[in-house]
Protein backbone atom coordinates (compact mmCIF):
# COMPACT_ATOMS: atom_id res chain seq x y z
CA UNK A 1 0.00 0.00 0.00
CA UNK A 2 2.92 2.48 1.17
CA UNK A 3 4.43 1.46 -2.16
CA UNK A 4 1.56 2.13 -4.42
CA UNK A 5 1.13 5.46 -2.58
CA UNK A 6 4.89 6.31 -3.58
CA UNK A 7 4.40 5.03 -6.72
CA UNK A 8 0.98 7.32 -7.80
CA UNK A 9 2.78 10.47 -5.74
CA UNK A 10 5.87 9.52 -8.17
CA UNK A 11 3.93 9.48 -11.25
CA UNK A 12 2.05 12.71 -10.35
CA UNK A 13 5.02 14.59 -9.89
CA UNK A 14 6.64 13.12 -13.01
CA UNK A 15 3.28 14.29 -14.90
CA UNK A 16 3.88 17.61 -13.67
CA UNK A 17 7.11 18.05 -14.91
CA UNK A 18 6.48 17.02 -18.14
CA UNK A 19 3.75 19.19 -18.70
CA UNK A 20 5.68 22.21 -17.73
CA UNK A 21 8.87 21.35 -19.78
CA UNK A 22 6.46 20.22 -22.68
CA UNK A 23 5.33 23.89 -23.28
CA UNK A 24 9.05 24.57 -24.21
CA UNK A 25 10.18 23.15 -27.51
CA UNK A 26 12.96 21.29 -27.45
CA UNK A 27 16.33 23.05 -27.94
CA UNK A 28 14.62 26.26 -27.40
CA UNK A 29 16.25 28.85 -25.05
CA UNK A 30 13.49 29.98 -23.62
CA UNK A 31 14.90 30.55 -19.95
CA UNK A 32 17.77 32.89 -21.10
CA UNK A 33 16.32 34.62 -23.42
CA UNK A 34 14.16 36.57 -20.50
CA UNK A 35 15.83 37.01 -17.19
CA UNK A 36 19.02 35.80 -18.45
CA UNK A 37 19.44 38.31 -21.05
CA UNK A 38 19.24 41.20 -18.92
CA UNK A 39 21.93 39.58 -16.78
CA UNK A 40 24.34 38.96 -19.61
CA UNK A 41 23.49 42.47 -20.69
CA UNK A 42 23.99 44.68 -17.90
CA UNK A 43 26.92 42.91 -15.94
CA UNK A 44 29.53 44.18 -18.08
CA UNK A 45 27.88 47.52 -19.30
CA UNK A 46 26.47 48.77 -15.68
CA UNK A 47 28.74 46.56 -13.38
CA UNK A 48 32.33 46.43 -15.53
CA UNK A 49 32.65 42.94 -14.07
CA UNK A 50 33.27 39.99 -16.73
CA UNK A 51 31.80 36.62 -14.58
CA UNK A 52 28.32 37.30 -14.88
CA UNK A 53 27.52 34.66 -11.87
CA UNK A 54 29.45 36.70 -9.69
CA UNK A 55 27.65 39.71 -10.79
CA UNK A 56 24.60 37.93 -9.62
CA UNK A 57 25.46 36.78 -6.78
CA UNK A 58 26.76 39.55 -5.19
CA UNK A 59 25.09 42.40 -6.59
CA UNK A 60 21.86 41.58 -8.30
CA UNK A 61 21.53 39.00 -5.38
CA UNK A 62 23.68 40.12 -2.49
CA UNK A 63 20.67 39.94 -0.27
CA UNK A 64 20.32 36.04 -0.88
CA UNK A 65 24.27 35.41 -0.61
CA UNK A 66 23.60 37.28 3.23
CA UNK A 67 21.27 34.90 4.04
CA UNK A 68 23.11 31.54 2.53
CA UNK A 69 26.50 32.42 4.47
CA UNK A 70 24.14 33.15 8.00
CA UNK A 71 22.82 29.67 6.90
CA UNK A 72 26.55 28.57 6.90
CA UNK A 73 27.29 30.03 9.96
CA UNK A 74 24.45 28.52 11.78
CA UNK A 75 25.37 25.15 10.84
CA UNK A 76 28.81 25.53 11.43
CA UNK A 77 27.41 26.76 15.27
CA UNK A 78 25.55 24.03 16.03
CA UNK A 79 27.78 21.52 14.74
CA UNK A 80 30.33 23.34 17.11
CA UNK A 81 27.96 23.16 20.04
CA UNK A 82 26.75 19.41 19.57
CA UNK A 83 30.24 18.34 19.40
CA UNK A 84 32.29 20.98 21.19
CA UNK A 85 34.57 19.29 23.77
CA UNK A 86 37.59 20.93 23.36
CA UNK A 87 39.31 21.89 26.51
CA UNK A 88 39.42 18.21 28.38
CA UNK A 89 40.59 16.84 24.86
CA UNK A 90 43.44 18.55 24.56
CA UNK A 91 44.72 18.77 28.29
CA UNK A 92 44.18 14.75 27.69
CA UNK A 93 45.65 13.46 24.87
CA UNK A 94 48.12 16.09 24.31
CA UNK A 95 50.99 13.26 25.18
CA UNK A 96 48.49 11.07 22.00
CA UNK A 97 48.51 13.34 19.46
CA UNK A 98 52.03 12.76 18.69
CA UNK A 99 51.99 9.48 18.29
CA UNK A 100 49.51 8.87 15.46
CA UNK A 101 51.76 10.38 13.39
CA UNK A 102 50.85 10.49 9.09
CA UNK A 103 53.73 8.91 6.99
CA UNK A 104 56.47 11.16 6.26
CA UNK A 105 55.13 11.37 2.57
CA UNK A 106 52.25 12.92 3.51
CA UNK A 107 54.11 15.22 6.21
CA UNK A 108 56.34 16.83 3.61
CA UNK A 109 53.53 17.13 0.71
CA UNK A 110 51.81 18.79 2.93
CA UNK A 111 54.03 21.39 4.54
CA UNK A 112 55.04 21.83 0.41
CA UNK A 113 51.64 22.32 -0.80
CA UNK A 114 49.84 24.20 2.10
CA UNK A 115 50.99 27.40 0.85
CA UNK A 116 50.14 26.70 -2.71
CA UNK A 117 46.73 25.39 -1.47
CA UNK A 118 46.18 28.86 0.31
CA UNK A 119 47.28 30.68 -2.59
CA UNK A 120 45.20 29.26 -5.54
CA UNK A 121 42.05 29.86 -2.98
CA UNK A 122 43.12 33.61 -2.22
CA UNK A 123 43.78 33.92 -6.27
CA UNK A 124 40.03 32.50 -6.49
CA UNK A 125 38.00 34.29 -4.18
CA UNK A 126 40.24 37.70 -5.12
CA UNK A 127 39.54 37.32 -8.71
CA UNK A 128 36.01 36.16 -8.25
CA UNK A 129 34.88 38.95 -10.61
CA UNK A 130 37.33 38.14 -13.13
CA UNK A 131 37.45 34.63 -13.39
CA UNK A 132 35.51 31.47 -12.34
CA UNK A 133 34.65 31.02 -8.88
CA UNK A 134 34.38 33.13 -6.09
CA UNK A 135 34.42 33.40 -2.23
CA UNK A 136 32.81 30.25 -1.43
CA UNK A 137 35.08 28.51 -3.74
CA UNK A 138 38.23 30.28 -2.57
CA UNK A 139 36.94 29.77 0.99
CA UNK A 140 36.88 25.75 0.53
CA UNK A 141 39.88 25.88 -1.46
CA UNK A 142 41.64 27.22 1.75
CA UNK A 143 39.62 24.73 3.87
CA UNK A 144 40.74 21.86 2.20
CA UNK A 145 44.62 23.06 2.72
CA UNK A 146 44.03 23.47 6.27
CA UNK A 147 42.43 20.16 6.17
CA UNK A 148 45.73 18.61 4.43
CA UNK A 149 48.06 20.11 7.65
CA UNK A 150 45.15 18.77 10.05
CA UNK A 151 45.72 15.00 8.48
CA UNK A 152 49.14 15.45 8.12
CA UNK A 153 50.33 16.73 11.30
CA UNK A 154 48.13 15.29 14.63
CA UNK A 155 50.05 18.20 16.80
CA UNK A 156 48.46 20.75 14.44
CA UNK A 157 45.63 22.55 16.33
CA UNK A 158 43.42 25.28 15.38
CA UNK A 159 42.86 28.15 17.92
CA UNK A 160 38.93 28.23 17.87
CA UNK A 161 39.01 31.83 19.05
CA UNK A 162 41.13 33.05 16.28
CA UNK A 163 38.82 31.15 13.66
CA UNK A 164 35.82 32.81 15.67
CA UNK A 165 37.26 36.42 15.22
CA UNK A 166 37.98 35.95 11.54
CA UNK A 167 34.40 34.44 10.96
CA UNK A 168 32.70 37.60 12.98
CA UNK A 169 34.99 40.09 11.04
CA UNK A 170 34.16 38.80 7.87
CA UNK A 171 30.59 38.61 8.49
CA UNK A 172 30.57 42.10 10.13
CA UNK A 173 32.33 43.50 7.12
CA UNK A 174 29.68 42.03 4.72
CA UNK A 175 26.79 43.47 6.71
CA UNK A 176 28.99 46.42 7.35
CA UNK A 177 29.59 47.30 3.68
CA UNK A 178 25.45 46.43 3.11
CA UNK A 179 24.92 49.51 5.63
CA UNK A 180 26.71 52.08 3.71
CA UNK A 181 24.64 51.84 0.84
CA UNK A 182 21.66 52.89 3.33
CA UNK A 183 23.77 55.61 4.95
CA UNK A 184 24.47 56.92 1.17
CA UNK A 185 20.88 57.54 0.73
CA UNK A 186 20.40 54.31 -1.42
CA UNK A 187 19.08 50.48 -0.63
CA UNK A 188 20.97 47.96 1.17
CA UNK A 189 23.76 46.79 -0.39
CA UNK A 190 23.97 49.21 -2.95
CA UNK A 191 27.20 49.57 -5.19
CA UNK A 192 28.32 52.78 -3.90
CA UNK A 193 31.58 52.30 -5.13
CA UNK A 194 33.06 53.43 -8.66
CA UNK A 195 32.86 50.03 -11.07
CA UNK A 196 35.93 51.53 -12.70
CA UNK A 197 37.07 49.29 -16.15
CA UNK A 198 36.25 45.43 -17.62
CA UNK A 199 38.58 43.17 -16.57
CA UNK A 200 40.80 45.10 -14.36
CA UNK A 201 41.92 43.58 -11.02
CA UNK A 202 39.46 46.86 -9.01
CA UNK A 203 36.45 47.07 -10.75
CA UNK A 204 33.17 46.19 -9.63
CA UNK A 205 32.73 48.38 -7.01
CA UNK A 206 31.67 46.76 -3.78
CA UNK A 207 31.53 43.19 -5.70
CA UNK A 208 35.42 42.20 -4.96
CA UNK A 209 35.32 43.22 -1.03
CA UNK A 210 32.00 41.45 -0.28
CA UNK A 211 33.46 38.12 -2.02
CA UNK A 212 36.88 38.70 0.09
CA UNK A 213 34.72 38.82 2.95
CA UNK A 214 32.87 35.88 2.15
CA UNK A 215 35.83 33.68 1.41
CA UNK A 216 37.30 34.25 5.03
CA UNK A 217 34.35 33.87 6.17
CA UNK A 218 33.75 30.43 4.14
CA UNK A 219 37.24 29.18 4.78
CA UNK A 220 37.36 29.88 8.51
CA UNK A 221 33.60 28.42 9.14
CA UNK A 222 34.66 24.81 7.40
CA UNK A 223 37.97 24.73 8.49
CA UNK A 224 35.95 25.00 12.12
CA UNK A 225 33.77 22.66 11.48
CA UNK A 226 36.98 19.85 9.94
CA UNK A 227 38.57 20.80 13.05
CA UNK A 228 35.59 19.73 15.31
CA UNK A 229 34.96 16.60 13.56
CA UNK A 230 38.31 14.96 13.27
CA UNK A 231 38.75 16.10 17.16
CA UNK A 232 35.95 13.35 17.38
CA UNK A 233 37.29 11.21 15.70
CA UNK A 234 40.26 11.16 17.85
CA UNK A 235 38.75 11.09 21.03
CA UNK A 236 36.77 7.92 19.88
CA UNK A 237 39.66 5.87 19.00
CA UNK A 238 41.00 7.39 22.65
CA UNK A 239 38.13 6.25 24.04
CA UNK A 240 38.13 2.57 22.22
CA UNK A 241 42.37 2.09 23.08
CA UNK A 242 40.78 2.82 26.84
CA UNK A 243 38.39 -0.17 26.47
CA UNK A 244 40.62 -2.23 25.14
CA UNK A 245 43.24 -2.04 27.79
CA UNK A 246 40.35 -2.14 30.92
CA UNK A 247 38.74 -5.44 28.84
CA UNK B 1 30.00 19.29 -29.51
CA UNK B 2 33.11 17.92 -31.44
CA UNK B 3 33.22 14.01 -32.09
CA UNK B 4 35.66 13.52 -29.14
CA UNK B 5 33.83 15.48 -26.72
CA UNK B 6 30.78 13.52 -27.54
CA UNK B 7 32.63 10.36 -27.00
CA UNK B 8 34.11 11.72 -23.61
CA UNK B 9 30.65 12.85 -22.39
CA UNK B 10 29.59 8.87 -23.31
CA UNK B 11 32.47 7.11 -21.32
CA UNK B 12 32.04 9.70 -18.59
CA UNK B 13 27.95 9.17 -18.11
CA UNK B 14 28.52 5.27 -18.15
CA UNK B 15 31.17 5.81 -15.38
CA UNK B 16 28.88 7.93 -13.20
CA UNK B 17 26.13 5.72 -13.83
CA UNK B 18 28.63 2.64 -12.94
CA UNK B 19 29.62 4.69 -10.01
CA UNK B 20 26.13 5.23 -8.66
CA UNK B 21 24.90 1.85 -8.62
CA UNK B 22 28.46 0.51 -6.83
CA UNK B 23 28.04 3.16 -4.52
CA UNK B 24 24.59 1.63 -3.69
CA UNK B 25 25.30 -1.74 -3.96
CA UNK B 26 29.23 -2.37 -2.21
CA UNK B 27 28.73 -3.08 1.77
CA UNK B 28 31.52 -1.83 2.36
CA UNK B 29 31.05 1.89 2.87
CA UNK B 30 34.67 3.14 2.85
CA UNK B 31 34.79 2.40 -1.13
CA UNK B 32 31.12 3.31 -1.47
CA UNK B 33 31.86 6.62 -0.55
CA UNK B 34 34.88 7.08 -2.52
CA UNK B 35 32.79 5.70 -5.33
CA UNK B 36 30.13 8.61 -4.49
CA UNK B 37 33.44 11.14 -4.89
CA UNK B 38 34.20 9.50 -8.19
CA UNK B 39 30.68 10.36 -9.21
CA UNK B 40 31.71 13.98 -8.02
CA UNK B 41 34.80 14.52 -9.72
CA UNK B 42 32.94 13.16 -13.33
CA UNK B 43 29.67 15.58 -12.59
CA UNK B 44 32.46 18.65 -12.11
CA UNK B 45 34.33 17.67 -15.53
CA UNK B 46 30.49 17.97 -16.98
CA UNK B 47 29.65 20.83 -15.90
CA UNK B 48 32.82 22.36 -17.17
CA UNK B 49 31.93 21.02 -20.48
CA UNK B 50 28.33 22.18 -19.89
CA UNK B 51 30.08 26.02 -19.50
CA UNK B 52 29.51 26.25 -15.84
CA UNK B 53 32.92 26.66 -14.83
CA UNK B 54 31.83 28.58 -11.39
CA UNK B 55 29.54 25.14 -10.38
CA UNK B 56 32.35 22.63 -11.80
CA UNK B 57 35.01 24.56 -8.93
CA UNK B 58 32.16 24.19 -6.46
CA UNK B 59 31.71 20.79 -7.16
CA UNK B 60 35.31 19.53 -7.24
CA UNK B 61 35.82 21.16 -3.97
CA UNK B 62 33.11 20.25 -1.82
CA UNK B 63 31.65 16.85 -3.48
CA UNK B 64 35.56 15.47 -4.27
CA UNK B 65 37.13 17.01 -0.83
CA UNK B 66 35.09 18.21 2.22
CA UNK B 67 32.25 15.23 1.62
CA UNK B 68 34.42 12.80 1.59
CA UNK B 69 36.34 13.19 4.53
CA UNK B 70 33.39 13.77 6.70
CA UNK B 71 31.69 10.95 5.32
CA UNK B 72 34.94 8.61 5.89
CA UNK B 73 35.53 10.29 9.73
CA UNK B 74 31.90 9.51 10.51
CA UNK B 75 32.13 6.12 9.07
CA UNK B 76 35.46 5.31 10.93
CA UNK B 77 33.48 6.59 14.43
CA UNK B 78 30.73 4.20 13.64
CA UNK B 79 30.60 0.96 11.56
CA UNK B 80 32.45 0.39 8.18
CA UNK B 81 30.49 -2.43 7.00
CA UNK B 82 26.98 -2.43 6.50
CA UNK B 83 24.05 -5.12 7.61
Amino acid sequence: MKKLISIIFLLYIAYQLFVVFYAIPFGTDEVRSKVGKFYLEHSPKDLQVANTVTSIVVNFRGFDTLGEVTVLFLASTALGSILFRRREVHTRLSHLRTSVEASSIVRVTGRILFPMIVLLGAYVFIHGHLTPGGGFQGGVIIATGFLFLLLAYRQFTIDHKTIMWVESLAGITFAGIGLVGIFMGKTFLENFLGVGKLNELISGGIIPLIYIAVGFKVAAELTGILDTILLISITVDETENQTEKNG
Amino acid sequence: MSTILTILVVIGAIVLIAAALFAVHKRDLVVATVATSVISLVLSLFYFLLQAPDVALTEAAIGVALTTIIFIVTIRNTKRFED
